[in-house]
């Protein structure tokens, strides 16, 4: 039973978070598409940006600003053509890379960063840059980075959501609201108070560790004293959800924020794809984070009690083990990876009041597919995640990528209810 | 303060047609979660389908209204097929996978940029209602003291409070009826149910589709009130809403879904009409809070109440503990 509420929950998370809880509320964030054009320090004024959809048809129109930024409000997710128009720079000012024309996705309730590196123009007669060869390889190979960036980020919440649900059951619906206090916390501490964006993320991870722990020292610990059924549990932690989403953004409003600093930072140019090296910095982290728990899950005492948890509390308790410590442990672990994940998700696509929810369905898919009760099935699944949904673009239109993900996750629990690592005799 | 407005706005919603919607979308789901067990977490795609079926019958092909109800029926009926047969047949939890991706692919197809030389895309459909309303028998619009109704609206209404009235006389004689007790027992015993010699997977299919139907009831209801589908309504926080209405109702009890969506709708109405108007008038500092953050505090609201609801009294007003499938099976 327990292994049939998390898939279904699962499934629904996923298919909330991934087409965004659009629905009735009433407050759904705008997409956009915004960047600043700075040529040696100085902001460049008066540039024009033409933004088109994947039709060709013109969806915006920018200029930017005294402060050289612009911005153009989208209709949707998508991908869009982003074209800077190269007559309209100042004098003797380029695009460096060569390339003023970009193609790009946005996500739901996202404002995606567009950058032009500008610069001087060289002197006449030596070659500008050369422009990008094969354009559908480089467009494979970037769908495979950022698919597996944003895995990794799936992954650190998946982790904690994995392991709550191991020990105590609960298919829990407040994850994403976890993934959200993590990424307003940053930027509370970040924009607000000003503290350098590395500290911020720190203190934001330790905060949502302590959330972790306050929450089920006050509250979930109190239901399962009380005994409230699993599906209860399930249905309060989608009202709990709602309650904590909506303080989000009685709070913080509704629009999307980004943090002070490494908003817009130039690509490292990597051979065959362009990364930022902050991505390159989150994806180190987050690996040695995933190891580090995984590790620390199968080789420690704690660990192992942990697991004893997960597999028989009643047998755990008899041979010593305290469950409800065990349980609070993993609660404050959960709630810390889940801040982590947050923390990087705003710098990937800017913070937003329910951008945990938005991501709560990838991260419930991805526990689903990497099968429950395995310390690696919860990154396993989340790659396959992040890889499929960006992939799949390539074959059918960006605004139903969800809905072949979707299909895929259903099949594979028609026929493989147990993910992909999970081991049969786990499920009974 | 205009405590007429924010009275008689609360107190219509004990009435109108949102209410009525939700009320009929909430019988259907007690059918599936109260009376049967099943975990249908995409009630709002039967709604969908139903409306989109009308919609798309008249304002698309430009054919008659009545075979747009059909249609709008028919699809509910091929939904819960859809949904069923591959489910049904494996465990009653998987139904609630199906039907909670279904929804938003259902979604997701309405709103999808390719079909919508068919659906209208995310703009959805308008102009399918003035067969409707041209069989509107009344001739001006309710208006006692603070409550008013216009003309269209009081249609609707009297059509909806019929549509209600005959789905929970379905419902009462449906439970009180030997196939009620078959489904009552298959909430509570599946494998006893069985061992009896029952088809229990002919038995939940045949309750998905009357809950299906009877909650593309109101999405007729819904569509019509607007004059207008649009896909993002039939989101899953419909859905959620449902659940909060049948467990303030009570489930597996044939009036806790009406009531509920009364009760709901009535308390919704009124804080958000109350807030706004004790902002503007200043009794609400507005550091505390502006016109834009109340719209938030309903949901707050609906949240909290859902929660302890759940904690305190899960079987809302009139169910019985018992009843209740809240716990892991």
């Amino acid at each position: 039973m327990r292994r049939a509420v998390i898939i279904f929950t699962a499934v629904l998370g996923f298919v909330l978070t991934s087409l965004g809880f659009g629905a009735t509320s009433a407050l759904a964030a705008g997409e956009s598409l915004q960047g600043t054009l700075i040529n040696a320090g100085q902001p460049v004024a008066g540039v024009v940006i033409n933004v088109s959809d994947e039709s060709g048809t013109s969806a915006g129109k920018a200029t930017s600003g005294a402060d050289g930024k612009w911005s153009v409000t989208v209709k949707g997710a998508g991908t869009y053509k982003v074209d800077l128009d190269t007559t309209t720079l100042p004098q003797g000012v380029t695009v460096t890379n060569g390339r003023p024309s970009l193609t790009l996705t946005v996500f739901e309730g996202a404002a995606r960063n567009v950058l032009f590196p500008l610069g001087q123009a060289a002197a006449p007669g030596s070659k500008p840059a050369e422009p990008e060869g094969s354009s559908t390889a480089d467009r494979v190979f970037d769908l495979i980075y950022t698919g597996i960036h944003f895995g990794l980020i799936i992954a650190l919440a998946a982790l904690g959501l994995s392991l709550i649900f191991g020990t105590m059951g609960l298919t829990n619906f407040a994850h994403g609201e976890l993934i959200t206090f993590g990424a307003l916390g940053c930027f509370l501490l970040n924009v607000t108070v000003g503290l350098p964006l590395v500290v911020s993320g720190i203190l934001a991870v330790v905060l949502g560790g302590a959330f972790g722990w306050f929450q089920d020292r006050v509250f979930w610990g109190w239901l399962r004293n009380r005994r409230t059924g699993l599906i209860g549990m399930m249905i309060i932690s989608i009202g709990a959800a709602l309650v904590l989403r909506y303080v989000y953004l009685f709070a913080f409003r509704g629009d999307t924020k980004q943090y002070a600093e490494y908003v817009a930072q130039p690509g490292m140019d990597l051979g065959i794809i362009s990364v930022a090296p902050k991505n390159l910095v989150m994806d180190v982290v987050a690996i040695v984070v995933l190891l580090l728990v995984s590790l620390a899950l199968t080789m420690t005492r704690l660990g192992k009690a942990t697991r004893a948890v997960a597999t028989n509390p009643s047998l755990a308790a008899a041979s010593g083990i305290s469950v409800d410590a065990i349980i609070r442990l993993v609660w404050t672990i959960g709630g810390a990876l889940a801040a982590l994940s947050g923390v990087m998700l705003g710098l990937f696509q800017g913070v937003n009041y329910q951008m945990g929810f938005q991501i709560l369905l990838l991260v419930f898919a991805a526990v689903t597919l990497g099968g429950l009760g395995t310390a690696f099935g919860a990154l396993v699944g989340s790659l396959v995640v992040g890889l499929a949904t960006q992939l799949s673009t390539l074959w059918i239109p960006t605004e139903l990528k969800n809905v072949g993900a979707l299909v895929v996750l259903i099949v594979i629990i028609l026929f493989r209810p147990q993910g992909i690592l999970g081991r049969r005799e786990r499920i009974g | 303060m205009n405590w007429d407005i924010i009275f008689g706005v609360s107190l219509e919603s004990l009435f109108n047609a949102t209410m009525i919607a939700y009320a009929l979308a909430a019988i259907g789901l007690n059918v599936h979660f109260g009376y049967t067990g099943l975990l249908n977490f995409g009630q709002s795609a039967f709604l969908g389908v139903a409306a989109y079926g009308l919609a798309m019958t008249v304002a698309t092909f430009g054919a008659p209204f009545w075979l747009g109800i059909v249609i709008g029926l028919a699809g509910a009926v091929v939904l819960a097929l859809l949904l069923g047969i591959p489910t049904l047949r494996l465990r009653a939890d998987y139904l609630a996978i199906v039907t909670i991706a279904a929804a938003e692919i259902v979604r997701l197809l309405f709103r999808s940029v390719s079909l919508s030389e068919w659906t209208g895309g995310s703009d959805g459909l308008q102009a399918f209602s003035d067969d409707f309303y041209s069989l509107n028998p009344y001739s001006s619009g309710l208006d006692i003291g603070i409550v008013t109704f216009d003309v269209r609206e009081l249609w609707v209404m009297t059509v909806g409070w019929i549509l209600v009235a005959v789905s929970l006389l379905v419902v009462f004689l449906a439970m009180r009826s030997p196939w009620g007790r078959v489904i009552k027992a298959i909430r509570e015993d599946e494998d006893a149910v069985r061992s009896l010699g029952k088809n229990v997977v002919s038995y939940k299919m045949q309750s998905l589709i009357l809950g299906g139907v009877l909650g593309s009831l109101g999405g007729f209801v819904f569509a019509l009130s607007r004059a207008a589908v649009q896909p993002d309504t039939y989101g899953t926080e419909f859905t959620f809403y449902m659940y909060t209405i049948v467990i303030l109702g009570g489930a597996a009890r044939v009036f806790g879904p009406v009531v509920g969506s009364m009760i709901f709708w009535f308390l919704l109405a009124f804080v958000n009409a109350l807030l706004p108007a004790l902002i503007s008038q200043g009794y609400i500092p507005t550091w505390l809070m502006d016109a834009n953050q109340a719209g938030s505090v309903g949901y707050i609201l609906v949240g909290l109440g859902l929660v302890l609801l759940l904690i305190f009294r899960p079987q809302g007003i009139f169910g019985d503990k018992k009843e209740v499938m809240l716990d892991g099976r």
